[in-house]
């Protein structure tokens, strides 16, 4: 079994290190301090078990493991994250709030070693970042992998978004990044007050509207300040008619 | 909601009370007028006509003047004009009087000479009347204004408690809190000593946190050396890569600035120069005097790749910039500048 440790206090990986020990099966292969390191490393290592803080510096654990593409087990440790907690416990996924005991943390990695890590269990790993991401009310930004650099846009500087296939392109002053998850996703982190999902695969920002022309039968093009039309479908008409109180 | 509920009832409860006094006064100078007529010998259908109409009209007079003074109250020592103001309404109310009364009650001309003959002493007793309404409504609606002042007062005082309260939660700083202790659990094992100095540091800057609920004023080297035990603190957990420096003029050791002030600002340097960035950071803070004034410069590096500094209040310090206003009603004594990866806080206590 190997694992990787991720967390930016050498104290606090000490601390796990220290709790392994009694674990021979289980073999620490690398130990990162921050989320750019713990990508390079999972897609190093290809590890069963990730230790994953979440307060960290560059991007947070949900964002780290979201540019992983097969994400190992995970078993967070935080010390305070209400809303992580609320979030994990809807589900099965194990978290270990610092500071922890041997005994918490031993009953952790036993779950773990129980239950291994499945395909199923990977499915869950993802379903619970959807829920993470959209009930944290501080994520301000969205975090994209282009090659081997990852980039993180402020949720501010999107213009629009495009639905493509099984991805979502974010279009941005800088260039468009794709991102391997859904409109409603978006619809749900970016809320209601900047944007406006306008047409089944398009989520537009409000202020980057110059005008709206009418196109075709019962359907509009929203122009933007960069000159970009968007289709505003029978439905996305009356939302944005609102939102601009028109 | 139920407080406003209760305090509408109240006022409605008063106004009954005050409609029912104003209905008996006028019954009752009604009734005096009517009898004061009847003794001179009218007939008692002038006598209640002449009570009645008089009566009528300076009640109106009185309402008139009453509600003018809801809106407008003089000022102090202006009362000569209110008492003109009373003058001229009396007259007109006594000519109005006079002109319904004359063409009303035509047929006794003894009672034409007597209308005519008691025109002064119905002044009198007319500005006498509307001047007691006046003095009256002045005294009650500056009540009413006091009342309203205190209401707001209290608002106000336990708006600022409640502002104290969230405060007091936020000094506690979960995340310091835990972290900091699953750092001593780390060094339990390996450094038992470096865990014990620890507990003490942390049990220090904890003790100075709750010690400071009070807001009096603590001088510059005390809130000092209650930053550098939260940097020390900090410094086990990153040691490695955190390096502070705290220098200030020697002449403002004892100047005094309002207690957590700076611990906001410095925690802010924490999250943004060391929590969000990965190398090796240094945290300053340099204190100065200037003319009347203790200017105090936090700077921390920050990442511009993941943080951006916003315009106006930087990072996240409305709340020092809010208390800043609160104490010393200016705006422009907190200031933010960010240059090369350098975030600069600059706070400026004037000293009084």
């Amino acid at each position: 079994m190997r694992v990787i440790l991720i967390d930016d206090e050498p104290l606090a990986r000490s601390v796990v290190i220290e709790y392994l020990q009694s674990w021979p099966q289980i073999e620490i292969v690398q130990e990162c301090s921050d989320g750019f390191e713990g990508v390079k490393a999972i897609a190093q290592h290809e590890p069963d078990l990730i230790f994953l803080d979440i307060q960290m510096p560059k991007i947070n654990g949900f964002e780290m493991l979201e540019l992983i593409d097969q994400p190992p087990s995970v078993i967070f440790t935080t010390a305070f994250d209400e809303y992580a907690i609320k979030a994990f416990e809807e589900h099965a996924i194990d978290y270990l709030l610092k500071p922890f005991t041997k005994e918490r943390f031993d009953r952790a990695v036993q779950k773990w070693l129980d239950t291994k890590p499945t395909a199923e269990a990977k499915k869950d790993t993802t379903q619970i970042l959807d829920n993470i991401q959209t009930s944290s009310p501080k994520n301000e930004r969205v975090v994209v992998k282009t090659g081997n650099k990852i980039k993180i846009i402020p949720l501010n500087d999107i213009i629009f978004l495009a639905a493509d296939d099984d991805y979502v392109k974010i279009h941005t002053a800088e260039g468009s990044f794709l991102k391997n998850k859904t409109m409603s996703y978006f619809e749900k982190l970016l809320g209601d007050v900047d944007f406006v999902r306008v047409h089944r695969s398009y989520i537009v920002k409000i202020d980057e509207i110059t005008r709206i022309d009418p196109y075709e039968k019962e359907s509009h093009l929203a122009i933007l300040k960069s000159g970009e039309k968007i289709p505003v479908s029978k439905t996305g008409y009356p939302k944005l008619r609102q939102v601009l109180g028109l | 909601m139920s407080q406003h509920q209760i305090r509408s009832t109240n006022s409605v409860l008063s106004r009954n009370k005050i409609f029912l006094i104003v209905i008996q006064c006028i019954v009752v100078c009604v009734i005096a007028q009517s009898a004061i007529l009847l003794w001179y010998g009218f007939t008692p259908e002038t006598s209640m006509i002449d009570g009645s109409i008089s009566t009528i009209l300076l009640a109106i007079a009185c309402y008139l003047i009453g509600n003018n003074l809801k809106y407008y109250r003089p000022e102090k020592n202006r009362y000569l004009l209110m008492l003109m103001y009373c003058a001229i309404l009396a007259s007109i109310w006594l000519l109005v009087n006079h002109w319904i009364l004359d063409s009303l009650v035509l047929t006794d001309p003894h009672y034409a000479e007597f209308l005519y003959n008691s025109l002064p002493v119905r002044f009198f007793l007319g500005l006498l009347i509307i001047s007691l309404m006046a003095m009256i409504s002045v005294v009650y609606y500056t009540q009413q204004d006091q009342k309203e002042t205190e209401k707001r007062k209290i608002e106000a005082e336990t708006l600022a408690r409640d502002a104290e309260l969230y405060n007091l939660r936020q000094q506690l700083q979960p995340h310091f809190l835990f972290n900091s202790l699953n750092s001593i659990t780390a060094l339990i094992g390996s450094r038992p000593e470096e865990a014990r100095k620890m507990i003490h540091q942390l049990s220090d800057f904890l003790r100075g946190t709750l010690k400071k609920e009070d807001q009096a004023p603590v001088t510059l080297e005390a809130e000092l050396e209650h930053l550098q035990l939260y940097l020390d603190i900090e410094k086990v957990r990153f040691g490695h890569r955190l390096s502070t420096e705290i220098s200030f003029h020697e002449a403002c050791r004892a100047l005094l600035l309002p207690p957590m002030l700076l611990q906001p600002i410095v925690e802010n340097a924490i999250k943004f120069g060391l929590y969000d960035t990965t190398g090796v950071v240094t945290i300053s803070i340099f204190a100065e005097c200037v003319e009347n004034e203790l200017h105090v410069t936090v700077q921390n590096p920050y990442d511009p790749d993941t943080t951006r500094p916003k315009h106006g209040t930087g990072f996240g310090l409305s709340g020092v910039k809010r208390r800043l206003h609160l104490l010393f009603g200016r705006t422009d004594l907190l200031e933010t500048t960010s240059y090369t990866h350098i975030f600069t806080t600059t706070v400026k206590i004037p000293q009084v």
